[in-house]
């Protein structure tokens, strides 16, 4: 059996936080992706000149580098408004920045970028008939939004969802560098000190496969139940 | 007359694809200068039997000769297979084909399709391949295209220039898989004229199609295909002006 | 030259951070990144090329471990990977004693060896990928001319998958300049690395990662760009003519 010298609860406590990191910035890329997908297709030059250049940049910059400058960032910008309460009103608060919150927040600014070229290219491949037929019918644009647009651009855009949950998952790893302690960080400071990293660090690359294979019978489902009446298998 | 070896030759090809029999023993000689033309409704086995005469499929049962050198099999556990792919390269040089779907090699242009086989299977020089290349481009009069990619052309000019292509390997034989098929019918003429051409000039061909003009007019041999077997077999005149069978004459009625 | 330098200085004069000196650090990141990203790549490149061939291959067991081998390195993170090898490599057995151990005792080795790999099976997949998108017909037409498995690989099947491949490749050479951030993990004084010093040394986050941000942002462009040239010179036959 594996000895994991005392090292197993925080290991497993790490690969809690790594799942609830990468559902949170999962949820949080989804609703950005959404938003960024429908502001790219918007007619307002302004809207549409931000989401541009939120997606440009996010997918020019290393996501460790975003994370360090939101993170350290964040720190001396929370620092710097403890100051002013301080100096103006006497109030002594002091926020600590949240490592958590600093990765939640970065992963799903990141993805948020990715998740939004999925969905505009999902919106753009439904026939425009179905829409119309919608409005023909009476439906508002909301009601359209929800019954037909949205259930039929599922369809187009769960193979490119698949693909960046599952480039997400493996970017939660990089929180470990800014302190959080997840299940890479609690491996790599194992292997240090008990100088086997083999023991530690192997264990925690099976369990990102096995969250990997999870996650792709999930997928597979998902992708049976929006091609109903597509013919698709 | 004694031993001019027949340029191909098949002998009672049968093949299976799972639980159905396509071809249930087929046979063919193909002499010097034969035009012979395959009919037959879609799903009677016609196109199968032009694809196992290079080994595109491979046969379950038969034999093919060509020149009288016998094609050797061997029995492995997939099946029926070739016993020396090698003899089967050197073959399929001899025999050169023409798809329906022309299947020019898209990352190449017209001319780099031409002289691809020639240089590379033939051993051609590459500078006699080309010069080959701009002949055959004038009679299938495509000169002007050389340098296009096959995606830049119509689909009558991709085709004569796979039959540019064809004519490069210098083949014995040349196998026709309905060429006209996936073409416009304004397009099918310019084709069908080539295809004439190379008839008069005394080509051996045998063509899968469904042009009737053609078979009656150029080919030496009709053979009509049912369900895998020869329903009627001969001359355009008698197969075609007066068959015999109640399949064969439901098949040539006009259509309404 | 001189001109040059009190220019320079001159224009440094009254900048606490962009010293001459942080700006060297910046230089040096720079230099050691693009080591780094182009040396894998080069190398798992030549890796990707018989891998995926052979990914093909009817054969199960040459087939199944190299499908093995990229599920890994495509389903772990590439911070496990540098983290297994830069910890691991002290524990082969004798490495410590072999002639290899001054390269490999250095950060820069184990992380081109985690990227070389992570690289090579990220590729193999993009090119497995587009040599089985071959058009069906096209090889039909090879075989049919008499051309050998081998002479059809090297003639058709590969130079129409390299050119498919194109795009994607792309991305995974982007792809590998932003990964390779993580190398200021284990020490590297990558560009990233360049950043983190001069952060912690003047506590200056955002000029530290912005400076940083900007250059990755223009070498990203870069790569974008040249590979938009390399698509529209190599992929001109799949555009009809209007």
């Amino acid at each position: 059996m594996l000895d994991l010298q005392g090292y197993g609860p925080r290991l497993l406590e790490g690969a809690g936080v790594t799942i609830q990191l990468a559902l949170l910035s999962l949820a949080l890329a989804l609703v950005l992706g959404l938003i960024t997908a429908s502001a790219k297709m918007s007619r307002n030059r302004l809207i549409h000149a931000i989401a541009t250049v939120y997606t440009t940049l996010i997918r020019g910059v290393p996501d460790l580098v975003l994370m360090m400058l939101l993170f350290f960032g964040g720190q001396m910008g929370v620092n710097v408004i403890s100051d002013m309460l301080y100096d103006s009103f006497e109030i002594d608060y002091y926020i600590s920045f949240n490592a958590f919150a600093a990765g939640v927040l970065t992963i799903g600014f990141i993805f948020g970028a990715y998740m939004g070229e999925t969905f505009r290219g999902a919106f753009m491949a439904v026939d425009n008939g179905q829409i119309e037929a919608g409005r023909a019918y009476g439906m508002n644009n909301w009601l359209v939004f929800r019954r037909i647009r949205f259930p039929q651009m599922m369809r187009h855009a769960l193979p490119g969802l698949s693909n960046n949950w599952m480039v997400l998952l493996k970017t939660t790893a990089l929180v470990s560098v800014i302190g959080l302690s997840d299940m890479v960080r609690v491996a790599a400071e194992a292997s240090r000190a008990t100088h086997e990293p083999f023991v530690f660090l192997l264990p925690v690359a099976a369990a990102y496969l096995m969250i990997a294979s999870v996650s792709e019978w999930i997928f597979a489902r998902l992708q049976k139940r929006y091609n109903i009446g597509f013919g698709g298998h | 007359m004694a031993a001019t070896p027949i340029p191909l030759e098949v002998r009672n090809i049968k093949k299976r694809f799972g639980e159905t029999e396509v071809l249930k023993g087929l046979s063919l000689k193909a002499h010097k200068g034969d035009v012979i033309t395959l009919i037959g409704a879609s799903g009677s086995g016609k196109s199968t039997f032009l694809r196992c005469m290079n080994l595109l499929e491979q046969p379950d049962e038969g034999d093919l000769l060509l020149h009288g050198e016998e094609i050797r099999f061997k029995q492995t556990r997939y099946g029926r297979e070739p016993a020396d792919w090698k003899q089967v390269v050197r073959m399929r040089a001899k025999l050169s084909m023409v798809f329906q779907s022309f299947n020019l090699w898209a990352h190449m242009t017209l001319l780099e399709n031409i002289i691809e086989a020639p240089i590379h299977v033939l051993g051609q020089p590459k500078k006699a391949a080309i010069e080959q290349a701009h002949a055959l481009l004038e009679r299938v009069g495509l000169t002007a295209r050389a340098d296009a990619y096959p995606a830049q052309m119509s689909g009558g000019q991709q085709q004569r220039g796979a039959i540019a292509r064809a004519l490069a390997m210098n083949p014995e034989v040349m196998l026709f898989d309905e060429p006209t098929s996936a073409l416009d019918p304004e397009l099918v003429g310019d084709v069908l004229k080539v295809m004439r051409d190379l008839a008069d000039e005394g080509r051996t061909m045998v063509v899968v199609t469904h042009e009737m003009g053609f078979a009656r007019d150029v080919s030496s041999q009709v053979i009509y295909l049912h369900q895998g077997l020869v329903e009627e077999a001969g001359h355009p005149k008698e197969v075609l002006d007066n068959p015999q069978s109640p399949r064969l004459k439901q098949f040539l009625a006009p259509k309404y | 030259m001189l001109d040059i330098s009190a220019w320079f200085n001159d224009l440094l004069a009254g900048n606490l951070i962009f010293t001459a000196q942080t700006l060297g650090y910046y230089w040096e990141g720079l230099v050691t990144t693009t080591q780094l990203v182009f040396l894998s790549l080069v190398i798992g490149l030549v890796m990707a090329v018989p891998l995926a061939v052979l990914r093909g291959s009817k054969h199960p067991w040459i087939r199944l471990p190299i499908y093995f081998y990229t599920y890994v390195f495509r389903g772990t993170p590439l911070l496990i990977q540098l983290y297994i090898i830069y910890y691991g490599v002290v524990f082969v057995d004798g490495i410590q004693d072999s002639f290899l151990w001054p390269v490999l005792r250095e950060a820069f080795y184990p992380a081109l060896i985690a990227f070389t790999l992570n690289t090579a099976a990220y590729t193999t997949e993009i090119f497995h990928g587009a040599i089985k998108a071959t058009a069906r017909g096209e090889i039909e037409a090879a075989r049919a001319y008499g051309m050998s498995q081998n002479l059809m690989m090297r003639r058709i099947i590969l130079p129409s998958a390299f050119r498919r491949a194109l795009p994607a490749y792309g991305n995974e050479v982007i792809f590998m300049l932003h990964a390779s951030a993580i190398a200021s993990v284990v020490t590297l004084m990558d560009l990233t690395g360049a950043a983190r010093f001069v952060y912690a040394r003047y506590y200056a986050p955002f000029e530290a990662f912005l400076f940083v941000a900007a250059i990755y942002l223009c070498l990203t462009f870069a790569i974008l760009y040249f590979f938009r040239f390399l698509e529209k010179k190599l992929l001109a036959h799949l555009r009809p003519l209007s």
